[in-house]
């Protein structure tokens, strides 16, 4: 294992951050921590990289205590932070070179790094202008290259998209990939659904501190849901008439809405059609996502079907 | 977990590339400054105040002035820029997803206020020296204490920057601390003349009083064992405060 959390807590002051928290990271591929806004994703990984320790429990890093020996894990990985660490007024390169001398990199080694990163991560056209003239989503590459300076066999990224426009995720996500064909080690926190679905080999989803769900997204789909959703536009009096009698494997209500879970649409679009023959609630039919596990497992609006 | 020097001396290395890319901007202030002290004392009160324990106004001023900019170098940076490398910048949050730890940026810290001390009270001394205000060479056993000072001033600076919850107390250190300081600390008058016997111990305490005495003597005044407590009262203020910021640095960078 990679990284492996042992019954891990994070208390600060009365608030619990993180609750007894068990995950196993393998090497190879990438790894998903998902969860809401404040579900302790950011915790877990301070905790992971050795500048938060746990209240309880252990955290190891290619087998080692990382509260014993945080110089020799943090040696061995990259973080990209959610907030900017770059230095604005000076350009992408002297960025790297501040960066490679905290890894205590030195010329040549340090001038070869800093060219492959240039490469890897486009950022040539703009490597000596300074970097508050640059875009967010230049800048967030230039984040990622700091983070590799030490050529790191895990990369961990906090909510590496969040703010990008569209291109710039798929770029960015195109480097992820890059990394893991390297033999990197990538973990990464989102609460975007699509990208965790995109590229995670395993997810695991963290909601008020404790893992409530892990493994393949799409064996989390089949396993707390079904292949299909089917969506429609009702009230609760309404659903429950039209409803009365189907069998989904789930349902969820989320403002206006319900989504039924099965695993043939056709069947129960059918069934609904005669409940409402001149067609007062649209359907929409899509396969299930991350998204609706997401939902089921940390929202609020879950009801089991009876 | 202990310093590591190389990884200080990166922390170091990150403030001298922002401090060299605009080097002479930051150093020409460091030449003025003097400059005009001298001019206001030297044609200014100087003209009035001809004596001060048995010498030239100007001359009494120098060795206390080669501390205060000592004082006022280390202090800047480890308050004002301390501040903004740690909540605009995140510059700490960054070292520390590398092997950095909270003791290398405290000490690469320490180091680099230490360097801004000698870089401005040396440009002081150099200009004082050259008005011919420091009587050479022996005058030149001043210039450790230039280090020193910034030292002792980068302990305390550091440690008050570190146990604060806002930016808006530093306006309280230079002028409720620093400025009495530059003030009262026998820089503009010789204060063991002015203060009955019975308040010159309270004096003691003052941190900038050490240094300056320590200048004198090496500008020539005649002193005695005193200055083994100056001496012993710098570097003892300077290891307790920075043990205290030991504390404070790892509580504000790690949780």
């Amino acid at each position: 294992m990679l990284v492996e959390l042992a019954r891990v807590s994070k208390r600060f002051g009365d608030r619990i951050a993180v609750d007894r928290l068990d995950l196993a990271v393998e090497a190879g591929g990438c790894f998903g921590l998902l969860g809401p806004n404040g579900a302790g994703k950011t915790t877990t990984l301070r905790m992971i990289y050795g500048v938060s320790r746990p209240t309880a429990g252990t955290v190891r890093v290619f087998g080692l205590d990382v509260t014993r020996s945080p110089r020799a894990v943090r040696a061995r990985l990259g973080v990209t932070l959610q907030e900017s660490v770059l230095i604005d007024a000076i350009s992408p390169v002297d960025n790297l070179r501040v960066f490679g001398r905290y890894h205590r990199l030195r010329e040549p080694e340090l001038g070869r790094r800093i060219e492959e990163l240039l490469d890897f991560l486009e950022l040539r056209s703009h490597a000596h202008v300074p970097v508050k003239a640059l875009s967010g989503g230049f800048r967030r590459r230039l984040a990622v290259a700091l983070s590799l300076m030490s050529r790191p066999e895990l990369l961990v990224l906090d909510e590496p998209t969040t703010g990008l426009d569209p291109a710039v995720r798929l770029a960015l996500w195109s480097r992820v990939r890059a990394l893991e064909a390297r033999g990197t080690t990538v973990l990464l926190t989102t609460h975007y659904m699509d990208e965790a679905e995109r590229l995670c080999d395993r997810v695991a989803i963290i909601a008020g501190g404790r893992i409530v769900a892990d493994g393949a997204p799409a064996a989390l789909i089949r396993a707390h849901l079904a292949a299909e959703a089917v969506e429609l536009d009702c009230t609760p009096e309404e659903e429950a008439r039209l409803r009365d009698g189907l069998r989904p494997r789930a349902r969820l209500r989320v403002g206006g809405r319900t989504i039924l879970y099965v695993d043939d649409a056709a069947a129960l679009v059918a069934d609904l059609h005669r409940r409402d023959p001149r067609g007062h609630h649209p359907l929409v039919v899509r396969p299930t996502n991350l998204e609706d596990v997401f939902l089921m497992l940390t929202g609020t609006s879950l009801e089991g079907t009876p | 977990m202990s310093v590591s020097v190389p990884h200080a001396l990166a922390v170091w290395q990150r403030n001298a590339t922002m401090y060299r890319r605009t080097w002479w901007l930051n150093l020409l202030p460091n030449f003025f400054e003097p400059v005009f002290y001298l001019v206001s004392i030297g044609l200014g009160v100087g003209a009035y105040v001809t004596r001060m324990a048995g010498m030239s106004y100007a001359a009494f001023l120098a060795p206390g002035l080669v501390c205060v900019a000592a004082m006022n170098g280390a202090s800047f940076e480890v308050t004002y820029n301390i501040y903004v490398r740690l909540t605009f910048e995140k510059a700490y949050d960054a070292m520390l997803t590398t092997p950095i730890e909270p003791d290398d940026v405290l000490a690469g810290e320490v180091l680099w206020a230490v360097t801004r001390a000698t870089i401005y009270g040396g440009c002081f001394f150099l200009v004082i020296a050259a008005a011919g205000l420091a009587p050479l060479p022996r005058a030149l056993l001043a210039l450790p204490l230039v280090p020193l000072t910034g030292l002792l001033f980068a302990a305390i600076g550091v440690a008050f920057s570190l146990h604060i919850p806002t930016i808006d107390l530093f306006s309280f250190y230079f002028t409720l601390f620093l400025t009495p300081l530059f003030l009262f600390a026998d820089v503009f008058f010789p204060l063991s003349e002015r203060l009955s016997p019975g308040w010159l111990w309270v004096a003691e305490a003052l941190p900038l009083l050490h240094p300056v005495r320590l200048a004198r003597a090496a500008f020539g005044k005649p002193a005695g064992p005193v200055l083994l407590w100056d001496a012993a009262y710098t570097l003892a203020a300077s290891v307790l405060l920075l043990l205290w910021a030991r504390r404070g640095v790892r509580r504000r960078l790690t949780s």
